[in-house]
C-alpha cells in the first residue's frame, strides 16, 4: 500500500472527528423530559383526562392536530366526538391550550428534548404564562 | 425433505394468509376510527351567506370606525401604519374606487365624496379560488370564500386575481403590530395572504359577524338562498348595486345607495 501510514492516520483522524458526538456524550444522561400537567384548569377537572387516552395522545397528537385543523377549517366541523362519545370544541388556542396553559412546561419540554420545532406559534397565540 | 408443487402452493397460500392475520392482530388499536367530527350545534348555516351594506346609515366617521375596529380587533389584524404594507379585512373607499366606471362628473357631490364600506365579496364564482395553486383558498359549502393559511405559500396569485383588492399580503411579520391581541384567535405570519372570512368562527358559535353586530343595522347579513331571510327582504325592498358585477364573479355583498333628492325611504 502506497503511503499506508498517512492513509491510516487519515482514517483514524476522520473516525475520531466523525465519532466526536458519541464519545463526547458517553456517560452523560440528559434528563428524561417530564411535561407538567399541574395547570389550575387541569387541577380543577373532576376526571383528569385529555381528549383521548394519554398513550394515544403521546403518540398521535401531531396527527390529531392535523385532523382537527382540516376538519375545522376545510370542512367547518368544529365538534370532535372522542372515543368515549364526549364532544370537544375543536380549537388549538381555546381547547388544547385552555387546559395546557403551560406551554413551556408542557409542549416545549418534549419538543426541545426531541429537537422538533413545530411552527404552530408563528400564527397561533400561545397562552400567557403566569410566573409564580 | 421433498415437497411436490401442490403442497408448496398450499403452504405458500397459508403463509400469506398468516402474514396478513399477524399484521391485523399486531396493529395498534386505531382510536381515531371510533371518533368523528361534527358541526357545532349552535352553527348558523346557509347555502350562500351574503351581506347588504346600507350606506345611508353610515353618516359619521365614527360609524365606519366602529365597524372596521370591531373586525380588526377580534381578528388580530395588524396596523402597520403605512399604506404600502397595509393589511385590511374591511375598509372604506370613495365611490369612483368602489364602483369604477359608474361615476360621472355630474353626479351628486354628496355621493362623489361618500365613503363606502368594502370587504371581501365572497363571490359565488371567486377568481381567487380558481388561481390558488395549493387550494389554500377555497369555497365552503355555505358560500364563504375561506382560506387555509396553513397551506398558503404566499404566491399572491389570488391578490392578482381578485378584482376588489380584498386581499392583503403580510410583507412583514404582523405579530408586533397587533396592539391588543385577541387570545382566542390566531394572528398570521409573514408571507401569507389574508382577508375577511365572514366571521366563520363566530357563525360556528351562532353569532353574527363582528362588523354586522357593531353596525347597528347598517350591515345586514343572511342566507341569500333563503327567501325568508332578512337579506332577501332588504334586497326585495331596495334597489342595490354590487361592485364590478359585469366581471361575472357574482359578489355576495350588495350596496343600498343614498339617493339624494329621493324621499329617503326607497
Amino acid at each position: 500500500m502506497y503511503n499506508g501510514g498517512k492513509i491510516l492516520i487519515g482514517i483514524i483522524v476522520f473516525l475520531l472527528f466523525a465519532a466526536f458526538p458519541f464519545y463526547n456524550n458517553i456517560g452523560k444522561v440528559s434528563a428524561k423530559p417530564e411535561p407538567k400537567l399541574n395547570t389550575p384548569v387541569i387541577q380543577q377537572l373532576a376526571e383528569k383526562k385529555c381528549v383521548e387516552p394519554k398513550d394515544f395522545m403521546k403518540a398521535e397528537h401531531m396527527q390529531m392536530l392535523n385532523d382537527w385543523r382540516d376538519s375545522a377549517i376545510r370542512e367547518g366541523k368544529r365538534t370532535y366526538i372522542n372515543s368515549e362519545g364526549k364532544p370537544f370544541y375543536i380549537s388549538l388556542q381555546n381547547t388544547c391550550m385552555n387546559c395546557h396553559s403551560n406551554k413551556k412546561e408542557f409542549c416545549d419540554k418534549c419538543h426541545t428534548y426531541a429537537a422538533v420545532k413545530p411552527y404552530c406559534w408563528t400564527c397561533h397565540i400561545e397562552p400567557k404564562e403566569k410566573r409564580s | 425433505m421433498s415437497m411436490d408443487r401442490r403442497d408448496f402452493l398450499k403452504l405458500a397460500g397459508l403463509s400469506t394468509v398468516g402474514m396478513g392475520a399477524g399484521w391485523v392482530l399486531s396493529r395498534p388499536g386505531d382510536i381515531l376510527e371510533a371518533s368523528q367530527f361534527l358541526q357545532t350545534k349552535e352553527l348558523l348555516n346557509a347555502k350562500q351567506w351574503a351581506m347588504v351594506v346600507d350606506i345611508r346609515k353610515f353618516k359619521t366617521v365614527e360609524d365606519y370606525k366602529k365597524v372596521i375596529d370591531a373586525c380588526h380587533k377580534i381578528h388580530n389584524v395588524p396596523d402597520l401604519g403605512n399604506p404600502k404594507d397595509e393589511v385590511k379585512w374591511i375598509w372604506s373607499d370613495s365611490f369612483d374606487h368602489a364602483f369604477p366606471g359608474q361615476e360621472s362628473e355630474y353626479m351628486p357631490e354628496e355621493m362623489k365624496h361618500k365613503q363606502f364600506v368594502l370587504l371581501c365579496n365572497h363571490c359565488e364564482n371567486p377568481p381567487c379560488v380558481r388561481v390558488c395553486p395549493t387550494k389554500a383558498t377555497f369555497k365552503r359549502k355555505d358560500g364563504i370564500t375561506m382560506q387555509d393559511l396553513h397551506r398558503c405559500i404566499g404566491c399572491r396569485y389570488c391578490m392578482a386575481a381578485c378584482p376588489f383588492g380584498a386581499r392583503s399580503f403580510n410583507y412583514r411579520d404582523p405579530r408586533p403590530f397587533v396592539k391588543e391581541p385577541n387570545a382566542e384567535y390566531p394572528t398570521r405570519m409573514i408571507g401569507v395572504v389574508e382577508k375577511c372570512t365572514f366571521c366563520e368562527e363566530r357563525l360556528a358559535k351562532g353569532l353574527m359577524p363582528a362588523c354586522v353586530e357593531a353596525s347597528n343595522g347598517a350591515l345586514i347579513f343572511g342566507d341569500i338562498t333563503d327567501t325568508n331571510s332578512e337579506v332577501r327582504k332588504v334586497l326585495a325592498d331596495n334597489y342595490t348595486i354590487r361592485r364590478k358585477s359585469e366581471l361575472g364573479t357574482r359578489p355576495s355583498v350588495y350596496y343600498i345607495l343614498d339617493i339624494p333628492g329621493g324621499d329617503g325611504n326607497a
